[in-house]
């Protein structure tokens, strides 16, 4: 057969799931992805065993109400947020760095001229991906931690109000930092700048900002992994109160923006450069 | 075809593509020769729209490539052989781009198949040979079963069995009635392999013809002599307003009489002839003379 005789006959449609179904393909199939997805939950979920049988171990007969926020605590602390910052945002600046950096992504945007849909696309299926696994991986992680502390009494069910809060934000916060490493890997092409840049902006940047003063407060309910950590923060029984405390709609809103602002960046600067 | 018209791209002061105007036809196998630094990949970037030009347009059938939804069903490209990711497998880097173009899959096997990577689709990218990447890149521009064909440097790191294969390839797909423009630094690539050529050099245009114009206006032809005597002979032809230089195994090789005149004059003088050849100027030659002036890097170049 000649290879141009196998013509293919019905003249494709430009459908966005064939992009998706595209990205899919490129993203599974680089052996590192499904192994850092494999060993960032296991440490997540290892981080919550162990949590969970300090909080066992350390329980002190009194109203289970007291131990509302600490059961809770115990299936995803900021140990399990780093995790998912590094997973999520590492992954979200490799998937498009690793094109700059071996020059593929000239050959994807001969394949697919329309770059913003190309972009779009790529943040699509890293955006599922990313929620599926996050949601996987604070839904274990609660399940095995509850489990653990149920032989005190102090376990929650999901339905408990606030535990679902607990597990989406948790579950939310992987393909937020996803998004922000995507796009500081389209800003800087680099693969080492990029990460690096990806985890002083997720990790750094909020320990700049205090409570001390009502504009540092502000700034700082605005960066992700503050507003993941008032998110998480479901009974305030007992805790230091923020003198400028941030409300539960404005953790979920600072999610919605930076995804957004995130995905609209990197689809500007990929228009507009030359590859 | 492809319509190229006044392309110019400055990067800061230096052009390196400037005011660049011509047509690659279909139906040819066109060769885009030009030293290296001549702007070649630049203006093939700007027909594919990765890069944008600072004036000028470039066209493919009449439209500008960066306003297709999808590409490749339009142009096939294989830019550079290392566009690839070395972690993923022949066939999942066939499989993502056909899909992402709505190409039925059972299209990525064949052409692996056709291409000779058959046996080594499911082994990484990583682990092949220059040549492989070639066949690969060669294989990804075939998957839309496009009507324009664009390679940059595509015999590099092709054994002969694959250079031979690879302008069967492009002359079926000319004879197919494609546009296939093929780059090169090297006119012997191009000499088997083109039968039309656009010279750059510097970002201009040097020529756009056939290659037998190509080679009949840029060659000097000289002719090759032996002769008994070939000191006596010098002399005759110098004073006839040649110009001679001894070649190998006392060959003489004279410029600026015809074969017929240096017959005649060796004649009149009764001086002995073994051989007379005339030679016309390869391709290769033609080549270095008409871009001698706008070589970018120049080896042993005093600066």
């Amino acid at each position: 057969m000649s290879p141009v005789s196998a013509a293919t006959t019905a003249l494709g449609r430009a459908r966005f799931r064939d992009l998706l179904a595209a990205e899919w393909i490129k993203f599974w199939s680089l052996r590192s992805t499904p192994w850092v997805l494999l060993l960032g939950a296991a440490v997540v979920v290892l981080a919550a065993v162990k949590n969970a049988t300090y909080t066992y171990d350390h329980f002190e007969p009194g109203p289970a109400a007291g131990y509302h926020q600490a059961a809770l605590d115990s299936a995803f602390s900021s140990v399990g947020a780093d995790v998912v910052m590094l997973v999520g945002g590492g992954l979200g600046a490799f998937v498009v760095v690793c094109e700059y950096a071996s020059g593929l992504i000239r050959a994807s945007l001969a394949a697919v001229p329309d770059r913003r849909a190309l972009l779009l696309a790529k943040a699509a299926v890293l955006t599922g991906v990313m929620l599926g696994w996050g949601a996987a991986v604070s839904g274990t992680a609660f399940g095995v931690a509850q489990a653990v502390i149920g032989g005190r009494g102090i376990g929650l069910p999901i339905t408990d109000p606030g535990a679902f809060r607990f597990v989406a934000a948790a579950a939310l916060f992987a393909p937020v930092c996803a998004l922000v490493g995507l796009c500081l890997g389209v800003l800087i092409r680099h693969t080492a700048a990029s990460v690096v840049s990806t985890i002083l902006v997720l990790f750094f940047v909020p320990s700049f900002f205090t409570d001390t003063y009502h504009w540092s407060a502000d700034v700082a309910h605005a960066l992700p992994f503050t507003a993941w950590r008032r998110l998480a923060e479901v009974d305030l029984t007992n805790q230091r109160v923020s003198p400028y405390p941030a409300t539960v709609a404005s953790g979920w809103i600072t999610f919605a923006v930076w995804s957004v602002a995130a995905v609209a960046v990197a689809a500007s600067t990929i228009r507009r450069r030359d590859h | 075809m492809i319509e190229v018209i006044e392309l110019t791209k400055r990067y800061g002061r230096r052009a390196a593509v400037d005011g660049l105007t011509f047509t690659v036809r279909p139906g040819h196998v066109t060769g885009f020769l030009g030293p290296n630094g001549a702007g070649k990949s630049t203006t093939l970037r700007m027909v594919l729209g990765l890069n944008e030009p600072t004036s000028g347009t470039a066209t493919v059938d009449g439209r500008s490539f960066r306003g297709l939804k999808r590409g490749l069903r339009h142009v096939g490209a294989l830019l550079d052989a290392a566009d690839v990711h070395g972690g993923r497998t022949g066939r999942a880097h066939l499989r993502a781009l056909a899909r992402s173009n709505a190409i039925p899959l059972g299209r990525v096997d064949d052409l692996l198949a056709e291409v000779g990577l058959a046996g080594a689709a499911r082994r990484r990218i990583g682990g092949y040979s220059l040549g492989m990447r070639q066949r690969l890149g060669i294989a990804g521009a075939l998957l839309g079963d496009p009507p324009v064909l664009l390679f940059d440097e595509p015999l590099n790191g092709l054994d002969p069995e694959g250079v031979l294969w690879v302008r069967g390839l492009f002359r079926r797909l000319a004879a197919e009635g494609r546009t296939v423009f093929v780059s090169s630094h090297l006119m012997s690539e191009m000499e088997h392999t083109a039968d039309r050529l656009v010279v750059i050099g510097r970002g201009r245009l040097i020529a756009d013809e056939g290659l037998a114009e190509f080679s009949a206006r840029a060659g000097r032809s000289s002719v090759t002599v032996v002769a008994a005597e070939p000191a006596r002979l010098t002399g005759v032809l110098t004073a006839a307003g040649a110009t001679v230089r001894p070649g190998p195994e006392g060959a003489l090789a004279v410029t600026g009489l015809s074969a017929p005149r240096i017959g005649e004059l060796a004649l009149e003088h009764r001086l002995l002839l073994h051989a007379l050849t005339p030679r016309g100027a390869s391709l290769e030659e033609a080549f270095m003379e008409l871009t001698a002036d706008s070589v970018e890097y120049l080896a042993g170049e005093s600066r």
